[in-house]
């Protein structure tokens, strides 16, 4: 029995919903413990931050990472994790892209601040308090806060990333296969994948997705999901609800699709580009309101059609707005 | 500062009505401000919205994409898709907060030479009247730092040098 490796898990800006998906290993959990041990998961185990800057450098095997990095916490962590561990993996939308915390980069840290501490409805705060980074009271404790960033980052642009895991969050299957590769690693002693795979497929989800579709593709009408009686076989995109499949990356079964849930892009692009936004958009605006006769369409009509498309920023960069070419919002002169 | 500044203006241009018009353009002596890189493409459908997306994020102020008149594409419909992902894309462009002067399609002919001068000129001096784009502005300030923090890394091996040598 060759030795064991160890697995640490950390979250930077994250629901926890990725610590779940380890959970998600159900029975194989028994399989990974068997060839791995766990020796840091704060949500997991009764475990302090000390307790992993005590390690040596690279003396974990792998590290996963899921969240965004949001604060200067959440960096520091990501650096501590890259001197611990000799693999670090992005595990989860948030860590591989920004994830929905990234949409937090249509906006400041100021214009969150006053919305969450000052204008919404069910706020009392008349002397305007927030948050501060240090404070010291009348009897000179002094305390900290991390500091909260202006802008969300993905985990790879703070820290060099061995692998991406993607996903919100990473389904069983995907949890499976990485168990493989890494057992196969430590029993086998097969290599590993080369450095920056993304763990998952290279194709469309329209190349998983099981639902009936026309050989080419055409959408008349949009609709959001709850205001049509959809037929349940048939691809939604046809159907008039936008589902974000044809620019974004399979390798989860299509789990959504199969149970009636148009795709949202947690798994980011495909491998063949960089902006998951962009491959929608030509997409999108390729089949939406197609006419027998393009030449009739004037100009004005085709940016009236175009503009029922709302949100188009946030509806296709929901997962990956950080890797985005733009990666956030700017102010431009008026 | 806007007599001095000089934009950095993105032209896509197709290989078979917009580059030869700007060919023409060139060989006719129309006076062009010299503000902007023409890039070819083979036709403005090629164009993706990858492209300019990146073009903006590198420091451009300013993108134009030039094809063929609508009815008049080398590849029957290349022109008809552009246009299509055009005015999505100017919706996705101010959502990032671009101003929507810096984003433009036109179409020339290769016989509009006179034409892509005026578009250039036109577009130049609107761009021009802007100013730097913010990711522009961005983009210089964090290959600014990036050089400081180069420079400040490159420092201690000086500065440990330097008592060695006085010893």
């Amino acid at each position: 029995m060759p030795e064991k490796i160890t697995i640490a898990l950390k979250r930077g800006a994250s629901c926890v919903g990725c610590d779940i998906a380890v959970v998600n290993f159900n029975e194989e959990l028994f399989t990974l413990l068997s060839i791995a041990d766990l020796v840091f998961s704060p949500t997991l185990m009764d475990v302090k931050y000390a307790d992993l800057r005590a390690m040596p450098d690279k003396s974990i095997t792998i590290g996963f990472y899921h969240g965004a990095v949001r604060n200067s916490d959440n960096e520091e962590f990501a650096k501590v994790m890259r001197d611990k561990c000799q693999i670090l993996i992005a595990y989860g939308a948030c860590a591989h892209m920004g994830g929905i915390p990234g949409l937090a980069n249509v906006t400041t840290k100021q214009a969150i601040f006053d919305k969450v501490y000052k204008t919404t409805l069910s706020t009392i705060n008349p002397e305007g308090i927030v948050p501060l980074e240090e404070y010291t009271d009348a009897q000179g404790h002094a305390m900290t806060l991390p500091k909260f960033y202006d802008e969300v980052f993905s985990l790879d642009d703070i820290v060099d990333v061995d692998y991406y895991v993607p996903a919100c969050p990473p389904t069983p299957n995907m949890n499976l296969t990485i168990l493989k590769v890494v057992k196969d690693f430590v029993t086998e002693g097969k290599p590993l994948p080369p450095k920056g795979t993304v763990i998952a497929s290279e194709k469309t989800l329209c190349d998983e997705c099981k639902r009936k579709r026309a050989t080419k593709a055409s959408m008349d009408t949009i609709h959001r999901l709850q205001e049509i009686e959809f037929d349940q076989e048939k691809c939604f995109l046809e159907q008039g609800i936008v589902c974000l499949g044809l620019a974004t990356r399979a390798g989860c079964d299509a789990v959504c699709t199969a149970t009636n849930m148009p795709c949202r892009g947690c798994m980011g692009p495909t491998a063949a580009v960089t902006e998951q936004g962009a491959s929608m958009l030509s997409a999108l605006a390729s089949v939406y309101g197609l006419t027998s006769n393009e030449a009739d369409m004037s100009e004005e009509q085709i940016d009236k059609l175009m503009s029922q498309i709302l949100d188009p920023l946030g509806c296709f960069y929901r997962f990956s707005l950080p890797k985005s070419q733009l990666g956030h919002v700017v102010k431009d002169v008026e | 500062m806007s007599e001095e500044f000089k934009p950095k203006i993105i032209v896509f241009c197709c290989n078979w009505c917009s580059y030869a018009g700007a060919d023409l353009a060139g060989v006719s002596r129309f006076q062009i401000k010299p503000h902007f890189r023409v890039v070819r493409t083979l036709c403005s459908a090629r164009v993706d919205p990858e492209f300019i997306l990146h073009a903006f994020k590198k420091g451009a102020d300013g993108v134009m994409v030039l094809g063929c008149h609508p009815g008049d594409c080398h590849y029957i419909g290349g022109n008809f898709r552009t246009r299509r992902r055009v005015a999505l894309l100017k919706i996705m462009l101010k959502q990032f907060g671009l101003h929507a002067d810096r984003f433009r399609l036109e179409w020339v002919s290769a016989s509009e030479g006179e034409k892509f001068a005026k578009v250039v000129n036109e577009f130049v001096g609107r761009v021009t009247a802007l100013g730097a784009s913010p990711f522009r502005t961005q983009a210089e300030e964090k290959k600014k730092k990036a050089d400081a923090a180069a420079a400040a890394a490159a420092q201690p091996a000086i500065a440990g040098a330097a008592p060695a040598a006085h010893r």
